[in-house]
């Protein structure tokens, strides 16, 4: 698919949905931010992010997919806590939105999973399509609820469907969409905060790893013992 | 249509990766005009493998800034003759390298020989087990090479690249501490062992519980400072754990621009010419010559570029194709078994056990080297009798931790949620306290794995993609089955909390999602005969005396290592051929 059908696509996509769902109206403004000060705590610093690439149906979506993927607990920070919304849409914008190193000349044919991705949607569109059918489907079965306004459990219950593939939509695969969707969260958790995610570094600091030092000869044979120093970041910041 | 003609220059090398550079140091070394046509980027140490960017997992690790750029070129794929192939269209099972430097820039240093008899495959199979072990649509024969000829280029190219090691068999002498089933070795290595990680050491003492022979894994991982025969200085590793996949930024990962280019582009008789992607070898079947080579230069234009001499110093798969798309050779059927180019086309098998540790026995899973560790060779090649197991090869097996990078070097219990509250707890439990016993192995040749042309998928100048046709066989299903059953009993000698061991099973097919390795051979194989290879035994076309083709495209089947070692010394064995013999009489180094 070329950019300027994505491009198309997305402006059909945006009139549809605003045609379908008044969502900048004030009603549906009201469960957005009962939802932003639920979730988003006394974290100012996420509020700072405007998204560039997803509406804020989809920026909704997102933040609630992403608490249920890597949820906030006793063990530590969640994927929204640490950024990880902020981290996909910034991905969508890159290289890796526009599959801009990947085969996307057709034909294209589905074949066995072991041949790999065969779509011709670019991460950036499975996205939006993806996001687009869970809530169209959500609405449709719980009661004119998105998938935001779903209790936890029923948040847990969609996305359990989607990697299973039981919950598939016409326009894109359900279980393409999740498995970006997973991919990415985790990746936005655990990679350098210098891509947008793992705010502060809370998971290396969580798991233990040191991060970008990339230097240990003098702890090589210090065996048993952990290593002592804390993590550091490309920006050179130590956790 | 040709936008551009060059002026005609002795040889010319078809891109700049480990055997350009080997080429280029040899034929400008011969007095040669040599120019290297490499359809990437330039890239150095620095700026491009700089600290701290470099120590970025997402961007090299995970989306591969330093790997081929499958938008422009990639290749397809499917099981069987049967079937239609499909485009490999994100990389996953195998990463090949673009720009100067090639795969050299991001490989791991692993840097073997071969053992013997698997120079002599078919042979050597034959004499100790009959001509019945072989099945009748295993392909594996002999390189046309041996061991001891090429010896001498193994030591050569482990002086370049500074190899880290211990000798096992020093001059027929076996020394405690290496690998005794490693060849006669004429010299030690250039540099003793990198020191162990924890992981490393409780392996080696669980394997020699039980009889086995550790040894350190030879790296091209600097351990000391070192200069090379050329002059080129590679300073001491530092456990970093941003190697494979990474370029290396403190100058001890050897690679084409740590060992050979200082010295190779300060050359008055060498000029480089990177972004420029070579579309054909003009062939002239009628003088069994080649005449130049056609590329697409950075602007987009079709340049000629006349040459005496011909390497294809490309990847792997590259190499078959441009054979392939140059007419050069006749193309492999599988159906007929006639043909050569595309045949015997081989990957390799890889399986592993994981080990999780209690509280007591932190990992450190980040200190790490691409290379290294502790390994053992006892169930490798035909290190040990194969005639009650009913399969041919086998693999090694180790620990070589080359990182904790957590987005993709994650170790996790096979039952842990893929998400949500006890996937973190999971990660949280066992960063710090799991490693991988890695099992590394050999796949036989089999009459329908091959390469060809796709009839439906072009690459961006709209060149047909190379076609893979390629699955598991019993064979190879087998042997890792077997090694990777070793590897499990050796895990469970460690005294951990709990291993996990995983391997093919029957009836599994070739995964392209998950990475196993880039150790692609094959295709344009080397052999004694040109009705089953395509290049003789100095790496010379059959069909062009002027063209040769270097790097693992050569391998008939694959061996138990990682194969840039032999890659390497075959490079020097070629070059010694032409310096000595072609460049005098122009014409086959072999007779038909």
């Amino acid at each position: 698919m070329s950019r300027s059908e994505i491009s198309c696509n997305r402006r059909d996509f945006l009139c549809k949905t605003i045609a379908l769902v008044p969502i900048f109206s004030a009603v549906a403004y009201l469960p957005f931010s009962a939802f932003w000060t639920s979730t988003a705590q006394a974290d100012s610093s996420k509020q700072a992010y405007t998204p560039k690439y997803f509406i804020r149906e989809e920026w909704v979506f997102l933040q609630a997919a992403c608490a249920r993927l890597i949820p906030a607990d006793e063990n530590g920070p969640g994927a929204l806590e640490l950024g990880v919304p902020e981290f996909i849409d910034r991905e969508m914008e890159g290289p890796f939105g526009h599959a801009a190193t990947w085969y996307m000349q057709g034909p294209f044919a589905s074949a066995l999973p072991e041949l790999g991705y065969q779509s011709s949607l670019t991460p950036r569109a499975v996205y939006r399509y993806g996001i687009a059918a869970v809530d169209a489907h959500c609405r449709r079965i719980f009661g004119n609820k998105s998938f935001f306004e779903l209790s936890a459990t029923e948040q847990d219950s969609v996305l359990t469907d989607l990697e299973k593939g039981t919950l598939e939509f016409e326009n894109v695969s359900g279980k393409s969409f999740f498995g970006f969707l997973l991919q990415n969260t985790k990746e936005g958790y655990l990679a350098d905060p210098i891509h947008g995610g793992n705010k502060n570094m809370g998971s290396w600091k969580m798991i233990g790893f040191p991060g970008a030092r990339a230097d240990f000869l003098d702890w090589v044979d210090k065996y048993g013992a952990r290593y002592p120093l804390s993590s550091v970041d490309i920006a050179g910041r130590k956790g | 249509m040709i936008d551009i003609k060059k002026p005609q220059v002795d040889a010319v090398l078809i891109g700049f990766g480990w055997t350009g550079a080997i080429m280029g140091m040899e034929l400008t070394e011969a007095g040669l005009k040599v120019i290297a046509l490499e359809r990437g980027e330039n890239r150095d140490t620095s700026p491009d493998f700089s600290y701290p960017r470099i120590a970025d997992e997402l961007t090299y690790g995970i989306r591969g800034k330093l790997f081929q750029n499958l938008a422009r070129e990639t290749l397809t794929i499917r099981h069987s003759p049967k079937d239609s192939a499909l485009p490999y269209r994100q990389l996953g099972s195998f990463l090949p390298g673009e720009g100067v430097g090639g795969g050299g820039v991001h490989w791991n240093g692993q840097h073997w020989r071969v053992s013997p008899e698997e120079l002599r495959l078919r042979s050597h199979i034959t004499e100790r087990y009959g001509k019945r072990f072989i099945p009748a649509d295993m392909t594996i024969q002999d390189f046309g090479v041996s061991y001891a000829e090429l010896e001498p280029y193994f030591n050569q190219f482990e002086r370049v690249c500074g190899t880290s090691g211990k000798a096992g068999n020093l001059n027929g002498k076996i020394v405690e501490g290496g690998n005794p089933f490693e060849g006669q070795r004429s010299s030690e290595y250039p540099l003793p062992p990198l020191a162990d990680v924890y992981g490393a050491t409780l392996f080696a003492k669980a394997a020699k519980n039980l009889g086995y022979h550790p040894f350190s894994e030879p790296a091209s991982n600097a351990s000391r400072p070192y200069t090379n025969p050329y002059g080129a200085q590679l300073g001491p590793c530092n456990f970093c754990g941003y190697c494979e996949r990474f370029g290396c930024y403190v100058y001890a990962k050897a690679s084409p621009q740590t060992t050979i280019l200082p010295v190779l582009l300060k050359k008055q008789n060498f000029e480089l010419r990177t972004q420029s992607n070579v579309v054909r070898i003009n062939f002239d079947a009628q003088s069994k010559r080649a005449t130049g080579v056609t590329y697409i230069d950075a602007q987009g234009r079709e340049v000629f570029q006349p040459a005496d001499l011909i390497v294809l110093c490309a990847y792997q798969l590259n190499n078959t194709r441009l054979l392939l798309l140059s007419g050069i050779g006749k193309p492999y059927n599988p159906a007929t078994g006639r043909g050569v180019v595309g045949r015997n086309y081989t990957y390799q098998m890889t399986g592993g056990v994981m080990v999780f540790f209690n509280k007591d026995k932190p990992m450190n899973p980040f200190i790490g080297t691409g290379a290294g560790g502790q390994i053992i060779d006892d169930f490798n090649g035909d290190h040990f009798d194969h005639a009650p197991l009913g399969f041919i090869g086998g693999g090694y097996i180790g620990v070589v931790q080359t990182g904790g990078r957590p987005i993709q070097q994650m170790l996790l219990p096979k039952d842990t949620p893929q998400w949500g509250a006890k996937w973190k707890q999971a990660i949280k439990e066992h960063y710090l306290y799991a490693i991988n016993i890695q099992t590394h192995g050999t796949v036989m040749a089999h009459r329908d794995n091959y390469l060809d042309l796709d009839p439906t998928y072009r690459d961006v100048f709209g060149q047909p993609l190379l076609r893979m046709t390629f699955d598991w066989k019993e064979n190879d299903i087998k042997m890792t089955q077997f090694v990777t059953g070793k590897a499990r009993e050796i895990a469970k000698e460690m005294g951990s909390k709990s291993i996990e061991a995983k391997m093919k099973q029957f009836g599994d097919h070739y995964d392209t999602r998950v990475y196993q390795t880039t150790h692609n051979v094959g295709g344009a194989i080397m052999g004694e005969d040109p009705q089953s290879s395509v290049v003789n035994r100095f790496l010379q076309s059959w069909d062009a005396h002027n063209v040769l083709v270097m790097g693992s495209s050569v391998f008939p089947q694959n061996i138990g290592y990682n194969p840039l070692g032999l890659a390497g010394a075959l490079t020097y064995w070629s070059a010694r051929a032409i310096r000595m013999t072609y460049l005098k009489t122009p014409g086959p180094l072999m007779q038909a």
